[in-house]
C-alpha cells in the first residue's frame, strides 16, 4: 500500500512549497499539509513529518508553476495562503497538482472544486485587504506617528504595506495588528516589519492624551461632523448601509466611536 | 485653527454640499512620484458610508453657500431663509490635509454658491486646488465644479491641478430650466463642458509628443441630472445622457432622485417621496450604454417613454425580444452574452473563460453566480432540462417577478447591486 504522508511545515509561504517539492519528489500520498499547533486529525499509521524550509526548493516550485499558470492564478494562490483557513493547504496542492500535470494554463478553471476553493478564498481575503485599505483610521501620536491598530480576519498587513507606503510618504505611520500582535511601520524611508508591547489603553479608536496629539481629538470631531451633515436623512436606508458597512468593522471608525 | 468655528461653517457647507451625489475617486492615474502626500492611481475607496448608503470618499463641501442665483430646487437659492457661511482657502486646505493623512477620504470635491459672479468664484476654487498641489505637494484626488460661465482663461487653469472637473446640468430638458431656475441658460453650462472637453482632447495629443506634457483633469468630465423635479420623462433624460457622454465625453452622468427643499407650486410637494427605485432604473439604463453595448434607442423610444419600474431595463427589453432567445450559453459570442437577463458583466467573463475547457451545464453556470431565475427562461446550455416552452412575455414577467427576491419590489437599494 502507497504510504500516506501527514506534513507539518513552519507556517511560511516557502515551508508550504518545500512540502509540495517533498511531494512530487518521493512521490508520497499526502493526506494533510498544516503549520505548527495546528490539530492535526488523528491519522491511524501515519506519522507526522516535519518538512524544512530550504528557499532553492520552494523557488523551483514557484518558477515551474509561473512557467504554467497566469498571474491571477499565482496571486490567488499567495492569498488564499494568507487566509490562514485551516485546510487551506491541501486545496492548494491540489490546485498546484492539476496546474502542474496540464500542458495549458487551467489555473482559471472554475470547475475544477480546488482551483474555485482557492480562488473564493482568495477573493475573500482581496475582500478584507481592501477594507483594510478603507477603513484603517490613523490617529496622531504625541511623537507625530499616524497610528492605527485593527484585528483583521486575515493576515493581510503583507498585502496593504505598498499601498500605505505609495500614499503616505511624507508622514511616519504604523498599522498594527492586534491579533497577530505584529505590525508595519514606516519612517519615511522603509516598511519595517515590528513588534510592540501596547498599553491596551490606546484602543482602536479615541484619543486617550497620554498617547494622542492634542489637536488629534479636534479632527476626530470635525470628521464625525463631517460624517453627521453629509447623510440625507430622506433617503435613510439602514439596510444598505449595513451591507456596505458590516457592522464588525464599525469599530474601526472614528465616525461610528465618537462619544458626542 | 480655530475648531469650533471651522465646525459650524462645516456643518452647512457639507450639508448644502451632500445633493450632489457624484462620489467617484477613480479612473485619475496622478502617481505619487515624489515622496508628497497621495496618491490617486488606483480605483478609489469608499472609506465609509452614508446612513442613506452612499459612498463617502471623498470630502465634499461648498466654498460657501452665498449665491446671487435662485434656482428652485437647490437649497442654496437666494431666496432660502437659511445659515449663511463661507470658507477661508486655507481652512479648505487644512481640513482636506488632515483628514487625508488620517486616512478618511480619498481628496476633496469642492463646490460652491455664486457669489459676485461666476470667474470670481472659479477663481476661488482653483485657488484651493493650486495650493494643495503647488504648497502642500499633494497628490489625493481634486473635484472641482465648473461654475456655470466661468471663462475659458480659467476653465483651462482648473484642468491642471482638478482630477476631475464637472458642471451639474441638474434639468434634462430645456424647458425645465427655464422653469425652475429662470436666470441660467442653457449656453452658460455648456461652455465650460467644451473648453474642458477641447483642453483635454489637446492636451492628449501633446503628451502623445511630449513626454513630460502636465496632466490635464486626468479623470474628466462628470455632469448630474435631478430625476422627477420637473415632470421629464425616463427618455428626455437617457437622452441627454447620451448627448452628454456621446459630445462632451462625459466620465460619468449622475442621477439624482430630487429631494424636495422648498415649497415651491413647480415642485413636487415638500413630504414627497424621493424617486429611488427610479433612480436606480436609470443607473441600470446608464450601465447598459457603457458598458453592454446597448444603443438608447433600444431601451427607450416612442413606445417606451419611460422604464419599467417592476424589472430591470436589460430584462424589460428582453421580454420585448423573445425572437432572439433563447441563446446557447456555450457557442453565442460575448456581443450576445452580455444581453442575455440575469448575467451580468463578471459572469459573462467567467463564461467566457470556463467554456474553453468544458461545456457548462445548469451546475456549472450556478456556480459561476449568475441570476437563474432570470437568465433560465433565455438560454440553453449542456444539459436536457430546458426552460424555455415559449410562454407569453407577460406571464413570463410575472413567473420571474413571483421567483425574484423582493428587493427591487420594495422601494429600496440605491446603489445597486446592478443586474
Ligand atoms: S446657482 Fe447653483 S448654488 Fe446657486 S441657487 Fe443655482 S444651483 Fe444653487
Amino acid at each position: 500500500m502507497e504510504q500516506q504522508a501527514v506534513l507539518t511545515y513552519d507556517g511560511t509561504l516557502e515551508g508550504f512549497l518545500c512540502c509540495v517539492f517533498t511531494a512530487f519528489e518521493e512521490k508520497l500520498k499526502v493526506v494533510n499539509i498544516s503549520p505548527p499547533g495546528a490539530q492535526v486529525g488523528q491519522q491511524l499509521f501515519t506519522v507526522p513529518r516535519e518538512v524544512i524550509t530550504e528557499p532553492q526548493k520552494a523557488k523551483r516550485v514557484w518558477t515551474s508553476l509561473k512557467k504554467k499558470a497566469l498571474p491571477a492564478g499565482l496571486r490567488d494562490l499567495k492569498w488564499a495562503f494568507l487566509s490562514e483557513v485551516s485546510g487551506m493547504e491541501m486545496h492548494m496542492f491540489s490546485m498546484i497538482r492539476y496546474i502542474l500535470a496540464e500542458n495549458m494554463p487551467v489555473d482559471r478553471d472554475f470547475s475544477h472544486p480546488a482551483v474555485l476553493n482557492v480562488a473564493q478564498t482568495a477573493k475573500k481575503v482581496g475582500r478584507e485587504k481592501h477594507r483594510m485599505e478603507a477603513f484603517v483610521r490613523f490617529r496622531l501620536t504625541k511623537d507625530e506617528v499616524y497610528f492605527a491598530a485593527i484585528e483583521p480576519d486575515f493576515n493581510v498587513l503583507p498585502l496593504i504595506k505598498s499601498h500605505f507606503k505609495n500614499r503616505y510618504a511624507d508622514q511616519k505611520w504604523i498599522i498594527y495588528d492586534l491579533k497577530r500582535n505584529f505590525g508595519i511601520a514606516w519612517d519615511l524611508y522603509v516598511v519595517n516589519y515590528i513588534t510592540l508591547d501596547l498599553d491596551p489603553a490606546i484602543g482602536i479608536s479615541g484619543a486617550p492624551e497620554a498617547y494622542f496629539h492634542s489637536s488629534e481629538i479636534a479632527f476626530q470631531k470635525l470628521w464625525d461632523q463631517y460624517f453627521t451633515s453629509t447623510n440625507i436623512k430622506s433617503r435613510a436606508n439602514q439596510k444598505l448601509h449595513v451591507q456596505h458597512l458590516p457592522k464588525r468593522y464599525w469599530k474601526y471608525l472614528t465616525e461610528k466611536n465618537f462619544q458626542k | 485653527m480655530d475648531y469650533e468655528r471651522i465646525k459650524e461653517k462645516l456643518s452647512i457647507l457639507a450639508d448644502a454640499a451632500k445633493y450632489d451625489v457624484s462620489c467617484s475617486s477613480s479612473g485619475s492615474k496622478r502617481k505619487n512620484t515624489t515622496k508628497g502626500l497621495g496618491d490617486s492611481s488606483g480605483m478609489g475607496i469608499c472609506h465609509s458610508y452614508t446612513e442613506d448608503g452612499r459612498c463617502v470618499s471623498l470630502l465634499k463641501i461648498l466654498l460657501t453657500n452665498h449665491c446671487i442665483f435662485d434656482c428652485a430646487y437647490c437649497v442654496t437659492r437666494k431666496s432660502n431663509d437659511i445659515k449663511r457661511a463661507a470658507f477661508k482657502v486655507q481652512e479648505v486646505v487644512d481640513l482636506t490635509i488632515h483628514f487625508y493623512r488620517r486616512n478618511y477620504i480619498e481628496g476633496l470635491f469642492l463646490s460652491s454658491g455664486i457669489f459676485k459672479d461666476a470667474d470670481y468664484t472659479m477663481e476661488r476654487l482653483i485657488r484651493v486646488a493650486k495650493k494643495l498641489r503647488l504648497e502642500e505637494n499633494f497628490n489625493g484626488y481634486i473635484h472641482l465644479k465648473s461654475i456655470p460661465g466661468a471663462s475659458d482663461e480659467l476653465m483651462r487653469e482648473a484642468g491642471l491641478y482638478a482630477d476631475r472637473l464637472s458642471v451639474n446640468i441638474e434639468i434634462p430638458t430645456k424647458s425645465g430650466l427655464k422653469l425652475l431656475a429662470p436666470d441660467k441658460n442653457h449656453e452658460d453650462f455648456i461652455k465650460p463642458m467644451e473648453k474642458v472637453k477641447n483642453e483635454i482632447i489637446q492636451y492628449k495629443q501633446e503628451s502623445r509628443l511630449i513626454k513630460s506634457t502636465p496632466k490635464y483633469a486626468p479623470a474628466g468630465q462628470s455632469t448630474q441630472m435631478i430625476i422627477g423635479a420637473s415632470g421629464e420623462s425616463d427618455r428626455d433624460i437617457m437622452y441627454s445622457a447620451n448627448f452628454f457622454y456621446k459630445k462632451y465625453n462625459m466620465k460619468r452622468v449622475y442621477y439624482s432622485g430630487y429631494v424636495p427643499v422648498a415649497e415651491d407650486p413647480r415642485l413636487p410637494a415638500l413630504n414627497s417621496q424621493v424617486p429611488l427605485l427610479r433612480e436606480n432604473r436609470l443607473y441600470q439604463t446608464d450601465w447598459l450604454l457603457r458598458f453592454y453595448g446597448f444603443d438608447i434607442r433600444e431601451l427607450l423610444n416612442e413606445q417606451n417613454l419611460n422604464l419599467d419600474l417592476e424589472v430591470d431595463p436589460k430584462l424589460s427589453w428582453a421580454l420585448r425580444n423573445r425572437h432572439l432567445f433563447p441563446v446557447n450559453i456555450n457557442r453565442v459570442e460575448k456581443q450576445l452574452l452580455l444581453r442575455i437577463p440575469g448575467i451580468g458583466l463578471k459572469s459573462v467573463n467567467k463564461i467566457l473563460q470556463a467554456r474553453k475547457f468544458r461545456k457548462l451545464n445548469w451546475e456549472h453556470l450556478k456556480n459561476i453566480g449568475i441570476a437563474m431565475n432570470r437568465a433560465k427562461h433565455f438560454i440553453t446550455c449542456d444539459s436536457q432540462e430546458f426552460e424555455v416552452k415559449e410562454p407569453s412575455s407577460e406571464y413570463l414577467k410575472n413567473v420571474i417577478l413571483k421567483t425574484s427576491s423582493s428587493k427591487f419590489r420594495k422601494e429600496i437599494g440605491t446603489q445597486l447591486s446592478l443586474f
